[in-house]
């Protein structure tokens, strides 16, 4: 269909009193020789059939609305067809800039050549569908998660590929004798749900269950992954869900605790195994009449596990109340530093000290065998240490490290990046600075993936997630960790999480078929073209893609995996030859948008400075501004990318060398604590640019010219005072040079 | 469940975090979804957060993100200043009652702004726990979804609420507007009603609401907020100026059988938050930590290091007593530290109790919960989010996710 713009501008909410509609109207109508018509309340029932007449005509296929932000009243121009452009004239022009005044008006017209210019150049996606999408999910691992997941797949109405590495099914949660309560009663252990589990997953026609085998490579994306198993058998899934626990701290690391020193210095694991098996006896066969549990043996510890390994205070107070039910007449001690019992744990915890368990505040400093174990305990209540002994048996709660490797595959690579370098959850400063803890061993689904075989990894060696707003995002689209590996978790909390990825599966399935993109950008059509003719093969784009979507062929040429794709646009900042493309959003389009702001004569005394901004946070941020009347210089031009890792260093060279006088790049908090809803665009852009000057030298301009800002979407009154700041600094160093040519 | 669901629809009741993940992750498995809330605005408790803890972010920068993803999905409807006043019915086929409390402003608004203008009296901002005054007209946040203002109730029946009327150019406020109630008929209903900070009037012993620098966690983060009441500013309720001293008292109210009988999970990394704020803002102050047990799992622990490594954060283990009123008025934290066993009386500036969760809302009658007034049921009615129990954001997240998986299993026809 014949692509037919029509502009429609709004003169309600104060807009028709600060600005003068009327020559508005004259740059859409001389300048661009389109039709364009006005309202007095275009989000009306009235100012809508306005537009809507004109598309049931067929008169538009594309309006351009000029009014609020893009932000609000989404839903009103919600319009069969093309999705309309909206060019914000309320919050960022006359919310932030005085009525009536010349350079308000200039921002407004400019604000509508952009606007128009990107109508002009949008076309409608064409998605990606090609070929067969399949429904059946991948777990990967048979513990608690991945049975739990397999179950609620298929309860959902999907095929389950169950895949566990052991001959057995059951994972840790197999040598669980009890496990601690999460559903009401609060207060004692309750029976391990794992055996009815697997019985369930047993006689379930939709779910396959494949023992003894691993995943030997995976390659594909969302609805089409083709997956290999060591048994040398290949299935095609639509999404993975990784569900490989944890293995238990090795405790032979643990001798300044005693681990090997003695028969009965034991850890929870091996504790865990006597409690099911029905009697808890020393090596001379007695039955234990004073037990000690030592508490963060190996976790929160620098030297070991940096982490909190967070279910093992409660799996102690199990213990500790089993064996005091066995035999009322054992004393049992927990030495602990910090009781971490959460939520409704808590009366777990005093179901412990009602049984009598004795608890000791301190730290386990030295374990001796001698005649019986003796425990020497920083005391932090006594201030001193104290000898506790003898005891007949030491329990050392050790916590988990994930699974995030494979432990007895051969370690590989990485690939094209440290996966972990850029998401670190800890802090860089102090004295405590661990190394990024990558558990040894291979990669669990060995993803032939141009980044590497390994689903990237937070620094404490769990699976990467986005872990406040949005737990399940990972940088690998379509797979989704669950349980242990992705962060230390009881079974109830397990069960939620098996859930969860579930949850996240079905979804990505469903889109990946429809060519709809996942989060961030739900529903997006558009994916990234290559113009492989162009291409120079230099692998910016296969390597900086937050996501890993694309691959290389052959012949080294970059292969896009579309549903793989979050649509951020970063392949397109990164390539040096503006060669990639979506549909909707190229490096050309932004280009001619820039272009498209009038730049006044120096004489004029009106600098144009342009202002790239993140759309998730950054404009926000501005149109809080806007609605808190902060009021900012009308010398910039704002222009909304996807994320800043889809900004070209060209674009930059682009608007200088048409004479803007500065640029100010706004995007989102990289680093450790990053807040970039693509993981690593606006840490992408941040590098990009530190290659900045060596443009700015080679066109003999000043590299104050151009500064990037770390903006965050509370920053409405931060921001003003920014632009103004940096608009009076480009002002200083003078007129660009190129203004004019 | 043998029975086909007679509705596909899925009911979420509760706009905080939690109802909003379960809305939007359902609706985007295809699920027609209806997200009722009873404030003016989604976001709940998250949206009045300064940040969140560990990564020192903005929560509105994840409510942009979901505000978005719903307002480009047709699947859900979003109904503000709306309650559950009634269900029946069983799993696959209920009926449930919503009631409206008037707003005064139809969806007509475009949130311009001149009601706000023509109002003349203030009222209590909600948002701010009250700790400012608002326009009588006026737009709940900036961050406010739907992005639509609201007349308070007091205006109705007087000029100034005429003036506001005549003010609205296109005719959106209607001060006839009544209470109003219509039915839904849905296969499953996600519970995610949140928490309501723990009353700390019932903590006779801190005597919160004798002395003005007694203040809560919840009012800590209004006041670290750009777009709170002190813009910002952590400052004295008392006095306007800038706090010295100040004190964070964890387990106020929680892991306490006369009040909260459980923990609240996250008041210990809130406080380190709130000792963040304070040392950003006041390089000088002081700041002391009362606690019973640091609880900071799994990598949270990397942020209780942070703050252990901050020489000016200082760590008191023992639950105080009480707190008296010095001579100037200031509150003084007074009981015994568990440790050394010294008996203190600490005078301070400030002093922010760290109250707990509490359930906000009773699940309908026959959806089975804990003595706590959790939800714990697994038929029809799913509970998600802090209904479920105290969690912190990201766990939140996560139990909504697993509940509109509940939700969409359970319509499935």
């Amino acid at each position: 269909m014949e692509k037919k713009i029509g502009a429609y501008l709004c003169s309600g909410c104060g807009i028709g009193e600060a600005l003068d509609v009327k020559a508005l109207e004259g740059v859409v109508s001389k300048e661009f020789k389109k039709p364009v018509k006005s309202h007095e309340c275009l989000c009306g029932e009235a100012g809508l059939a306005v537009i809507k007449a004109d598309m049931e005509a067929g008169d538009v296929t594309l309006p351009v609305i000029g009014a609020c932000s893009p932000r609000v009243m989404t839903d009103r121009f919600m319009l069969p067809g093309m999705t309309p452009i909206r060019a914000n004239l309320r919050e960022q022009v006359i919310w932030s800039h005085p009525a009536g005044d010349e350079d308000t008006q200039m921002m407004a017209e400019d604000n509508m050549r952009m606007m128009m210019t990107m109508a002009t150049k949008v076309n409608q996606p064409v998605p990606f569908t090609e070929g067969e999408f399949s429904t059946t999910i991948l777990v990967v691992g048979g513990g608690y998660a991945g049975l739990t997941a397999a179950s609620e797949a298929s309860k959902a109405g999907h095929d389950v590929l169950l895949v566990e590495k052991k001959a057995a099914l059951g994972g840790n949660a197999a040598g669980y004798a009890s496990i601690v309560p999460s559903k009401p009663p609060y207060h004692d252990p309750q029976p391990n749900p794992l055996p009815k589990l697997i019985e369930g997953v047993n006689a379930t026609k939709s779910i396959r269950v494949i023992t003894g085998a691993t995943v030997a490579k995976t390659s594909g994306m969302p609805g089409k992954f083709e997956v290999e198993l060591s048994d040398g058998s290949t299935h095609t899934v639509g999404a993975i869900i990784l569900a490989t626990g944890f293995r238990p701290y090795d405790a032979t690391k643990l001798s300044h605790l005693g681990y090997g020193a003695s028969p009965d210095i034991v850890t929870n694991v091996e504790m865990e195994a006597k409690l099911k098996a029905g009697k808890v006896t020393t090596k001379a066969g007695s039955s234990p009449k004073a037990v000690a549990f030592i508490q963060c043996a190996g976790s929160r510890d620098p030297n070991h596990l940096p982490y909190c390994s967070s279910v093992c205070c409660s799996v102690s107070l199990k213990q500790a109340i089993e064996l005091t039910k066995a035999d009322p007449e054992t004393m049992v001690y927990v030495i602990y530093e910090e009781m971490r019992t959460p939520g409704t744990t808590e009366e777990f915890y005093r179901s412990a000290q009602e049984a009598g368990v004795i608890f000791m505040k301190g730290k386990a400093t030295k374990v001796e065998n001698g005649s019986g174990i003796t425990v020497t305990v920083a005391d932090e209540l006594l201030q001193q240490d104290v000898p506790l002994g003898p005891l007949d048996m030491v329990v050392l709660a050790t916590g988990m490290v994930p699974n995030s490797t494979d432990p007895d595959a051969p370690a590989q690579e990485y690939g094209a990046e440290l996966l972990t370098a850029d998401i670190n959850p800890y802090p860089a400063e102090g004295d405590y600075k661990p190394e990024p803890s990558v558990p040894p061993g291979g990669p669990l689904l060995n993803l032939q993936y141009r980044q590497g075989p390994h689903l990237p990894m937070l620094a404490d060696g769990f699976s990467d997630s986005h872990y406040i707003c949005f737990p399940y995002e990972t940088r690998r689209t379509g797979i989704y960790a669950c349980g242990p590996v992705r962060r230390p978790m009881d079974m109830g909390e397990v069960h939620e999480d098996a859930m969860g990825a579930v949850l996240k599966s079905i979804q990505v399935i469903r889109n990946a078929a429809q060519g709809h993109a996942v989060h961030p950008r739900v529903g997006d059509l558009s994916y990234p073209k290559i113009n492989l003719n162009a291409c120079t093969k230099c692998r910016r784009c296969t390597v900086e893609c937050p996501f890993g979507a694309i691959d290389e062929n052959e012949k080294d040429y970059p292969v896009v995996n579309p549903t793989r794709c979050r649509r951020c646009g970063t392949c397109m900042g990164a390539c040096p030859v503006r060669t990639i493309s979506f549909d909707n959003y190229t490096v050309e389009m932004l280009s001619s948008m820039v272009k498209a702001v009038n730049i006044p004569d120096e004489d004029e005394e009106k600098p144009r400075i342009l202002v790239i901004a993140c759309e998730n946070d950054a404009y926000p941020a501005l149109d809080m501004a806007g609605i808190a009347k902060h009021q900012y210089s009308p010398f910039i031009r704002i222009l909304p990318v996807r994320c800043l890792g889809s900004m070209s260093l060209l674009l930059i060279s682009d608007a200088l060398s048409s004479g803007y006088d500065g640029v100010i790049l706004m995007g989102c908090k990289p680093g450790d604590d990053y807040q970039c809803h693509f993981v690593k665009g606006s840490a992408m852009a941040k590098e990009r640019l530190s290659k900045i000057s060596e443009t700015l030298k080679s066109m003999q301009l000043e590299v104050e010219r151009v500064t990037m800002v770390d903006a965050s979407i509370a920053d409405g009154a931060r921001l003003p005072k920014v632009i103004d700041e940096l608009v009076a600094k480009i002002d200083a160093v003078g007129p660009n040079p190129f203004k004019g040519f | 469940m043998s029975d086909k669901p007679k509705s596909q629809t899925v009911l979420v009741v509760g706009g905080g975090i939690g109802g909003i993940s379960a809305a939007l992750e359902a609706a985007e498995c295809g699920s027609e979804v209806v997200l009722i809330e009873k404030a003016p605005t989604l976001g709940g408790r998250v949206a009045a957060l300064n940040r969140y803890f560990p990564k020192m972010c903005h929560p509105t920068c994840g409510l942009e993100i979901n505000y978005q993803r719903i307002k480009k999905n047709p699947r859900i409807k979003v109904f503000t200043m709306a309650e559950v006043s009634g269900i029946s019915g069983a799993a696959g086929d209920y009926t449930v009652t919503v009631t409206t409390t008037p707003r005064f402003v139809t969806p007509a608004c475009t949130a311009c702004g001149d009601c706000a203008t023509a109002a003349t009296s203030e009222v209590a901002d909600p948002f701010n726990y009250n700790l400012s005054k608002v326009k009588a007209a006026y737009l709940p946040h900036s961050m406010a979804f739907p992005m639509r203002y609201i007349v308070d109730a007091s205006v109705v029946g007087t000029p100034e609420g005429q003036a506001i009327k005549a003010a609205c150019k296109v005719g959106a406020v209607d001060l006839d507007e009544k209470s109003d109630s219509f039915t839904l008929s849905v296969g499953a209903v996600v519970w995610a009603t949140g928490w309501r900070p723990y009353d700390p009037n019932k903590l006779t012993m801190y005597r919160y609401d004798e002395i003005a620098d007694v203040i809560t966690n919840v009012e800590m983060e209004r006041l670290a907020s750009h777009d709170g009441p002190t813009h910002g500013k952590v400052l004295r309720p008392s006095n306007g100026e800038a706090p010295k001293k100040v004190a964070l008292i964890q387990c106020a109210g929680s892991r306490d059988l006369n009040h909260l009988a459980y923990c609240s999970r996250i008041c210990c990394l809130a406080s380190m938050k709130h000792a963040a704020y304070v040392r950003e803002q006041y390089p000088e102050a002081e700041v002391d930590i009362y606690y019973i047990d640091i609880r900071a799992h799994d990598k949270l622990e990397a942020f209780y290091r942070k703050a252990k490594a901050d020489q000016g954060i200082r760590w008191i283990k023992s639950k105080p007593s009480r707190i008296e009123k010095g001579p100037n008025g200031e509150p003084v934290v007074c009981g015994e530290n568990t440790l050394s066993r010294d008996v203190y009386a600490n005078a301070y500036d400030l002093v922010v109790l760290a109250t707990g969760m509490q359930a906000s809302a009773q699940p309908p009658a026959g959806a089975e919960m804990d003595e706590y007034g959790f939800v714990v049921s697994e038929e029809g009615v799913f509970g998600a989010g802090v209904a479920t129990g105290p969690l912190d954001v990201s766990m939140s997240v996560q139990s909504a996710t697993a509940a509109a998986l509940r939700a969409v299993q359970a319509v499935r026809s």
